[in-house]
């Protein structure tokens, strides 16, 4: 019998009786990471790594019952043998590995194999059957080194500075913000969005080494952003809020920056092609990577993806869920939460 | 080319026509002399000839990739530009070479004449050596087709204020006849070559739709009204000898269009006229789909000729005796267009496009609704007392256009849309009603909001009958309606018709699908317009 199923609710480990990544409430949830696709509110309970613990309590309430792991830490639920390995996507992302009767699974979640600088690097775990997504499943996207793009974007801060221009980069709370606070940091003062900074609280308070920012509030002087930098969550990128900034330059982080199309539909000044998602070839060496018999392919271009796993000879299965929104949550979060910004500067 | 590449990831991420215009000064100020005449060139649609044609390019990027064709099939509906694709799917490159803009333009047009083999070799070796942003541009000088969002009047603009030169000089020095390879920056842009060839045309002028209800444009004495007409827009150009015919888009059309020859017997030296090339049969305007058997041919035959007679309707004179008559008012040029026109010997197929005489708003409103019996698509407004502008300006020409026609549709296939939208069906298939059958009508991308696209996704989602490839058959509940601008009969479509321009209006949650409208009602309309 399976390890996994695929269900109305979500994975289900019959065997262990629990859920991975359930969209529905269940009695136990084991959570990939704290992106709002992959975590939702009432669960009974919750398994997660350290690290993920800060962000549910912050996305969810405090009223939780959470049990943490460390990566590589193995426990037992119901005689399946339940471990964590990292999945380099955002701080405390985690690959989750299911053990059986000498059956292996990994439910990975979301994933990138290049290491940020921030996340846990990804760690390749040899299974049986792999649930991988294929967000960026084209052969178009293919990234480059961090190290390349976040020079472009200090390079456009740079010229931002020299246009008397305020650098407001547009990027995930969860994930994207604290990469390019880790990358950045040292360059010039960064001014974070309240959701961005009450995450960071969060990873500090647990004990994850973040550089120092500042927190945008009504005394925050516009004059002093214009010379730093902004970082905001996708919900604000349209709004009036940034119309209110010096001369506002607005820069988009994200995959789909990659294609031009995906330059235009989001408008922003700029592109940079900065993602949290393993690009084509990551996908493709994480996939042979594990050696699995059996690979389902979640959230992305999945038909196409999982067509191409079978024409080159890995057995692959696409999956209906409901992740891969994490975008659209994330609106809905901090749509209300548009800092005032002092009229006169 | 690295230079250029910047250039071009400049216009393409700003928003801002002002910031367009910085980066093409900061481009001209910085760029190679002799690569400015070349994008010059580019960015106001002059074409080299293909080098290399498409189906070998994309051949040789399949293998290049090592990708199977139908993903790269895929990547290209995701993409939606096949020279950014192609730049996207090949490996990373082993080696780097930055040359000059022209030096690659001119490899290219090298290429004319060699074997596949050859061409090959330099393409490839090519791709091997440029980064992906520099590989798109390189695909795009391949292909000629260089659409950057660039329109001659902020070119012109940037252009002027980087040489401190009037606008209307520059408009007027870069359209027309020239070769990059021939003439300087300075020499371009002084317009040295301007007087020495015959065939220079006037910018168009450009009328901006009215969206304000008419009576805010004042008295309606100060104004002239003609019927708007759904052509090719024309200026005929009549110098020492010699006609031209020139479109909107800066194309000489003179050879497409035999009927207007007769005018370089007929027109004096010094003579350039404004106006609409239609087809015109029996003094009748025909619809927009009728002239379009005419449009874009290199040979036309006799049954062309025969269905579908050209005919031209002037409305505008910008040189009379050699002379410049721009300044002048609507109201004296009519009268001057109107004396050139009675010295004409041929008189049925150059016309005066008539004016529309009418003394209150309301009454030209009444008179609008008439416009689709004569295949006019409207109403323009023209100020009496106004110049002729060089391209477009505000306030003085107004184009008042009806409404588009509707439809009633229900949509039966959904399908992906591209980059960011990949994750989202934004692109629809819609039907009407056939009998008992729906029969598919139009596609359109979507007109819809945001949160109208994710509502359509979810339903598309949850109501797919069945899939082909990256389509969705859902089943027939969502009623749309379908704006468009013509109707014209088609083989090629299984209704045996095809609409012009197709968009959707809005969603018709208050509609059921069996309310939509049938392939009837269109045959109907079909017929009302021949
Ligand atoms: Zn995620
Ligand atoms: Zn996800």
């Amino acid at each position: 019998m399976a390890l996994i199923n695929f269900t109305s609710k979500g994975i289900y480990c019959k065997q262990g009786d629990f859920y991975i990544d359930p969209w529905k409430p269940v009695k136990l949830a084991v959570t990939t990471h704290g992106h709002a696709d992959h975590v939702k509110w009432g669960n009974d309970a919750y398994l997660c790594h350290e690290l993920t613990k800060p962000i549910l309590h912050r996305r969810l309430g405090v009223d939780l019952k959470i049990q943490t792991l460390r990566y590589n830490e193995e426990i037992s639920i119901n005689g399946v043998k339940v471990s964590l390995f990292p999945a380099g996507h955002v701080i405390g992302s985690s690959q989750i590995r299911l053990e059986y009767k000498g059956e292996i699974c990994v439910v990975s979640g979301d994933y990138k194999v290049e290491y940020d600088g921030i996340s846990t690097a990804f760690e390749p775990v040899k299974c049986h059957s792999f649930v991988s997504e294929s967000t960026f499943g084209l052969p178009i996207y293919k990234w480059q080194p961090q190290e390349v793009v976040l020079s472009g974007i200090k390079d456009w801060i740079s010229d931002n500075h020299d246009k008397k221009k305020t650098s407001v980069l547009v990027a995930y709370s969860l994930g994207k913000a604290q990469r390019l606070i880790n990358g950045l940091a040292g360059y010039s003062d960064i001014y974070v969005h309240n959701s961005i900074a009450n995450l960071n609280e969060g990873f500090i308070n647990a004990g994850v080494n973040l550089p120092e920012t500042i927190r945008i509030t009504a005394d925050t002087k516009k004059d002093d952003m214009q010379k730093g930098i902004v970082i905001v969550p996708p919900a604000l990128a349209e709004g009036r809020w940034i119309k209110n900034l010096i001369n506002p330059a607005t820069g988009a982080c994200s995959g789909w920056m990659q294609v031009r199309a995906g330059r235009r539909w989001r408008s922003a000044d700029a592109g940079f092609a900065l993602s949290d998602h393993a690009d084509w070839p990551g996908l493709l060496s994480a996939i042979k990577a594990t050696e699995a018999e059996k690979v389902y392919i979640t959230h992305g271009f999945t038909a196409t993806f999982s067509k191409y796993l079978n024409e080159i000879g890995i057995a692959a299965e696409e999956v209906k869920t409901q992740y891969g929104n994490e975008n659209d949550e994330e609106v809905l979060e901090t749509a209300s939460e548009e800092p005032k910004i002092e009229s006169q500067s | 080319m690295r230079r250029f590449t910047e250039l071009i990831q400049k216009l393409e991420m700003s928003n801002k026509t002002n910031d367009k215009i910085t980066a093409l000064v900061e481009y001209f100020n910085e760029a190679d002399d002799m690569d400015k005449p070349y994008v010059i060139a580019m960015f106001t649609g002059k074409r080299p000839k293909r080098p290399v044609n498409t189906a070998l390019i994309k051949q040789w990027a399949i293998e290049q990739s090592g990708i199977p064709e139908w993903l790269f099939a895929e990547s290209y509906h995701s993409v939606g530009d096949l020279s950014e694709t192609i730049a996207l799917v090949l490996p990373p490159p082993e080696k780097s070479i930055d040359r000059k803009l022209h030096e690659w333009i001119n490899d290219l047009s090298a290429l004319h004449g060699k074997d596949d083999a050859y061409k090959k070799n330099f393409i490839l070796d090519s791709w091997n050596s440029l980064e992906t942003q520099e590989r798109f541009i390189f695909n795009k000088l391949i292909s000629g087709n260089f659409r950057i969002g660039v329109s001659n009047k902020m070119l012109v603009n940037a252009l002027a204020k980087q040489s401190d030169t009037d606008s209307n000089k520059i408009m007027h020095s870069i359209m027309g006849k020239w070769q990059p390879a021939d003439i300087t920056f300075d020499d371009l842009i002084q317009g040295t070559h301007v007087n020495t060839d015959n065939s220079w045309p006037y910018p168009f002028c450009l009328a901006y739709a009215l969206e304000a209800e008419p009576e805010s444009l004042g008295e309606p004495n100060e104004w002239q009204a003609e019927w708007k007409w759904d052509g090719i827009r024309g200026q005929v150009v009549k110098r020492n000898g010699e006609l031209f015919i020139w479109s909107r888009g800066e194309e000489l059309v003179t050879d497409q269009f035999p009927e207007l020859h007769f005018l370089l017997d007929e027109l004096q030296d010094g003579t350039v006229l404004d106006g609409e090339i239609l087809s015109v049969k029996d003094g009748k305007v025909q619809s927009f789909s009728t002239l379009q058997q005419r449009l874009n041919r290199k040979t036309i035959n006799k049954s062309q000729l025969e269905e579908a007679p050209i005919g031209f309707f002037t409305y505008d004179l910008l040189e009379l005796n050699g002379k410049d008559i721009r300044e002048e008012s609507m109201a004296s040029r009519r009268e001057k267009l109107e004396m050139v026109m009675t010295t004409l010997k041929t008189t049925d197929v150059v016309a005066l496009s008539p004016t529309v005489p009418f003394n209150s708003w309301d009454e030209l409103a009444e008179i609008r609704l008439s416009s689709r019996d004569i295949n006019s698509e409207g109403i323009m407004l023209k100020k009496r007392d106004s110049m002729y502008h060089a391209g477009r300006k505000r306030g003085d020409w107004w184009k008042w256009k009806i409404n588009p026609y509707t439809v009633d549709t229900v949509m039966i296939y959904a399908q992906k849309g591209s980059g960011r939208r990949a994750n989202f069906y934004t692109d629809y298939t819609f039907a009407v009603r056939d009998g008992d059958k729906l029969i598919t009508i139009a596609k359109a991308y979507s007109g819809l909001t945001d949160k109208e696209i994710k509502e359509v996704n979810s339903f598309v989602l949850k109501n797919a009958v069945e899939k082909f490839g990256p389509v969705r058959t859902v089943k027939p509940e969502l009623v749309f309606e379908i704006a468009f601008e013509g109707i014209a009969e088609s083989k090629r479509h299984k209704a045996g018709l095809a609409l012009r321009f197709p968009r959707i209006a809005r969603w018709r949650k208050d509609k059921k699908a069996d309310e939509i409208n049938t392939l009837d009602d269109l045959r109907q309309l079909l017929q009302s317009t021949l």
